[in-house]
């Protein structure tokens, strides 16, 4: 670093930026009611202290500002990322807050604070290693400044809770005192790491940093945010996804209370811009459209149903993973076992609709909003609104929820700006209706299994074909990160190693993919393919156990000994749940395992299922090992969370599509879980140490799969579609 | 027209049909009060009205007049201290947070009705919708804040 390194707090950028726009003075624009929103730090104004690093800036009064990167949407990152810096910075916990550069910051310095993006849960493993190394290289400079300070060798130096102490003598000064200093000097060449053993913040369940702000209201999501003369917008888009507007009669509305402008958005929306949003919603609700529904105008759920049927049995198919030769070892077979799947298009269904905040002139362009990707988001605005990216930027600001939702696409931003652009030098806010926003999302993609398994005489799996059909996320997001041609997002799950393993050794493997995309746009979604592929693999070898007349949890045993961390987390949620001994009267059980992001996770689901085919979720056990666990509180949180998200997507999860359009509109016909249907869930934390697991997402992926073979046992039906709102459960139905 | 507002009876010019949802985030500022469904479903909008819990995305302003007490979560206390914030705080319930106003406001009028809820209780009566998943630590939170309230340590 040099020594004239800027200080690039987030203010002063601000108006430093504003400066560059020629006149075009930001200050004015600073949101009225934004400060609690930026990363929870709500006094974290950092313009008038000097950074020590990228990562840390001390205050004078000791409050340690933590950077972070990657974005809070409710998976604790934020808390977890900071427990990194600050178990290497040895500061003092409970002055530690923390706040969110802007992309345009990272973007300006090179990207010194690294990847944006929010996704796959990757914040913590993707990213452990570098802000651990920016919290010692504080540490190291902050003592260096005090050793500087007192004219002693660095070595008889030392610190705890932000304290530094020089050994020989007792004197002690604190990180405030010595942080101005500090950020003068040069940062050491090398630093290392702490072994895992000496961690002390790690592996503590501390309470998360963004709480308190989130019960009393004051904590701003994007779909709060207040600009000085901010005007609102509410915008419809083609339901058919393709189509465009034909025509709108704009004088139908424009006198309506609080109408400022009627606007085209791209060749597919319009939006009416008002005073306030219910002003904007209902002058929209009454603005008469025409659509040109285009070519997608006769794609249903059924047409879509029959091109993946034809993907289940094509010649040509995508591989996956292969190992021998399943096709001949399935001819030699004993005998045969074979089941199809399917699984739906679902919607995110963030709580906080798609929103975004901008501020356009034809000199600059920024744009608040809560995004899983700032870089993305940056990108997405600098595009629509026709400047340098240079002259754009994007303010973070916490999400109500993102599930994959607001990472690799930002249509709401890019229409924002779109918005924003035909009322230069007027901020607007973009807020879509619940509808808009079930009806316009990047869905969980569609796809069919189809799974054909060979035993031998004693009842031994040794030939797998996995054929899926459908479609691929990565073709619709970037076709350039697929691998030539193969996108290894499909078979989550099932891969041959890697983050998504196959938990299983079989001696003959096909998994393949036939490429099916309908119009439907697709996303990355919570968990994403491991959801449907984990149900596809684990009930089927409930249903191989079962062919073979074996007990399902033994039948798994001895296809996973060379796979012993995930049949760590299989034999200890097996033998919590008690699955040796009988269930109580009237409770059966169901096992799921899966290696996903990096994370050894199973549950072991406990269910009845009355006469009526009502089912109950009493129970379930979850184990994970991720590796290393840094805040064991919060991934239990995060595992409780994923069962609600999975089982949620598993009860009630179905968008179906008529006339190329999505028919679900609100939660009315898009149902969510409720409290009443929530099951105890008793969590184990497995960290064996050795990898980064993540946390977010792998356990969604037995949600599911342990809930459905616990309903086999309990009324022998096999449930292969979904969701489970459409099946009747009825024993002899 | 006069609202009553967290103790505070104000005047708000507004179109009487709009919701109350509406008039406490445009109006009054009472950004607290969240927007989700519009539709009455999802319980984010939860707001006490004369402590009862009212969805405020599909009631509107003109149902209330001056002499209804409307509590939003800016009101539910001055500083965090209600027992259900307490509990909550204490359990680090919220994830996301988008959800939690609403669920903390149905959660004050549950309390006021029973103050020791059963888990039947809390199953017929909160029926919000969160998607992060936070409802084991909810239902914790109520038994807690319930327990506080009566004057345990909690």
């Amino acid at each position: 670093m040099s020594k004239d390194t800027v200080n690039v707090s987030r203010r002063e950028f601000l108006l430093g930026s504003a400066a560059l726009g020629a006149g075009f003075s930001l200050g004015l624009y600073l949101p009225t009611n934004v400060s609690a929103a930026v990363a929870g730090a709500s006094s974290a104004d950092t313009a008038a202290v000097p950074e020590v690093n990228a990562w840390v800036v001390i205050k004078p009064d000791d409050t340690v500002v933590i950077r972070i990167a990657r974005s809070e949407m409710g998976q604790g990152t934020l808390t977890g990322l900071a427990q990194l810096v600050a178990e290497e910075l040895e500061c003092d916990w409970g002055k530690v807050t923390t706040e969110y550069p802007t992309p345009g910051e990272n973007r300006a310095r090179g990207r010194i604070w690294g990847s944006f993006s929010t996704g796959g849960s990757q914040g913590i493993r993707g990213s452990h290693s570098y802000v651990r190394k920016g919290g010692a290289v504080a540490r190291e400079m902050l003592i260096e400044a005090a050793a500087e300070a007192w004219d002693v060798p660095r070595t008889e130096c030392s610190v705890a809770a932000g304290i530094i102490t020089h050994e020989p003598t007792g004197r002690t000064v604190s990180y405030g005192e010595v942080a101005a200093a500090a950020a003068e000097l040069f940062p050491p060449e090398q630093v290392t790491l702490k072994d895992p053993k000496d961690w002390k913040l790690i592996g503590q369940p501390v309470k998360r940093l963004d709480t308190a702000d989130k019960l009393t209201g004051r904590q701003v999501f994007g779909a709060d945010l207040k600009l000085p003369g901010m005007l609102n917008a509410a915008i419809r888009a083609c339901p058919t996804f393709g189509g465009r507007v034909k025509r709108f009669d704009a004088a139908r509305v424009s006198g309506m209370p609080g109408v400022q402008a009627v606007v085209k958005v791209g060749d597919d929306a319009v939006a009416v811009v008002a005073e306030t949003w219910w002003q904007a919603k209902s002058a929209l609700d009454a603005l008469p459209i025409e659509w040109d529904r285009g070519a997608n105008n006769e794609v249903s759920s059924a047409s879509i149903s029959a091109t993946l049927d034809e993907g289940l049995t094509a010649e040509e198919a995508l591989v996956g993973n292969q190992k021998g030769d399943a096709r001949a070892a399935l001819k030699r077979a004993d005998r045969i076992v074979e089941a199809t799947y399917a699984y739906p298009y679902q919607n995110h269904a963030t709580m906080e609709p798609m929103n975004a905040t901008a501020l356009w002139t034809s000199e600059r362009c920024e744009v608040w909003c809560p995004t899983q990707n700032g870089e993305a988001a940056l990108e997405a605005a600098a595009e629509a609104s026709g400047l340098d990216i240079s002259r754009c930027d994007v303010h973070k600001i916490h999400l109500g929820g993102g599930f994959g939702r607001r990472g690799a696409f930002h249509d709401f931003v890019t229409q924002a700006v779109l918005i924003a652009k035909q009322l230069p030098g007027t901020p607007v806010k973009l807020l879509w209706t619940r509808e808009e926003d079930m009806q316009h999302g990047h869905y969980h993609p569609i796809t069919k299994c189809r799974l054909t398994g060979g035993l031998d005489q004693d009842g031994n799996l040794n030939s797998l074909h996995v054929r899926i059909s459908g479609q691929s996320i990565l073709a619709a997001v970037n076709p350039a990160w697929m691998t030539n041609g193969v996108d290894t997002f499909v078979f989550q799950g099932m891969l041959p190693d890697g983050d998504h393993e196959i938990s299983y050794t079989v001696h003959d493997l096909l998994v393949d993919h036939a490429m099916r995309n309908p119009p439907v746009p697709p996303g990355f979604w919570r968990g994403v393919n491991v959801n449907q592929n984990a149900i596809y693999m684990e009930c089927f070898m409930d249903e191989l156990a079962h062919a073979a007349g074996q007990d399902p949890l033994a039948f798994r045993r001895r296809l996973m000994t060379n796979h012993p961390k995930s049949l760590a987390v299989l034999n200890a949620v097996a033998s919590k749940a008690g699955w040796d001994e009988p269930a109580p009267a009237g409770i059966h059980r169901g096992l799921a395992v899966c290696k996903a992001f990096a994370s050894h996770v199973a549950a072991c689901a406990e269910v009845s299922v009355d006469d009526r085919g009502r089912l109950k979720v009493h129970r379930i056990v979850a184990a994970t090992d991720p590796g290393y666990a840094v805040n064991p509180q919060q991934i239990e949180a995060q595992v409780e969370g994923s069962f609600v998200y999975g089982l949620s997507a598993l009860l009630y999860g179905e968008c179906t599509i008529k006339r190329g359009a999505v028919q679900q509109r609100n939660f009315n016909d898009y149902p969510s879980m409720l409290i009443s249907e929530m099951p105890e869930v008793e969590v184990m934390v497995m960290p064996s140490g050795g990898f980064w697991g993540g946390i977010g997402e792998p356990t969604i992926a037995v949600a599911a799969p342990a809930v459905l073979n616990a309903i086999f046992a309990a009324t022998g039906k096999r449930v292969r579609e979904f969701p489970l709102k459409n099946v009747d459960l009825r024993a002899g139905s | 027209m006069k609202l009553n507002v967290n103790g505070e009876v104000i005047d708000v010019e507004v179109d009487r049909s709009t919701p109350l949802l509406w008039v406490l985030r445009e109006q009054l500022d009472l950004t607290g009060t969240k927007y989700s469904c519009g539709i009455g479903l999802c319980g984010s909008c939860t707001v006490l009205v004369d402590g009862r819990a009212v969805r405020a995305c599909i009631t509107p302003v003109s149902a209330f007049d001056a002499d209804q007490e409307i509590t939003t979560i800016e009101g539910l206390s001055s500083d965090a201290s209600h027992p259900l914030q307490r509990a909550w705080q204490q359990l680090d319930t919220p994830q996301c947070g988008y959800c939690q106003p609403g669920m903390i406001m149905s959660a004050a009028a549950l309390l006021n009705e029973k103050p020791e809820p059963t888990d039947a209780d809390i199953d017929a009566s909160i029926t919000n919708i969160c998607r992060c998943g936070t409802y084991n630590r909810v239902r914790q939170g109520i038994h807690l804040a319930a327990r506080i309230a009566k004057g345990g340590k909690g």
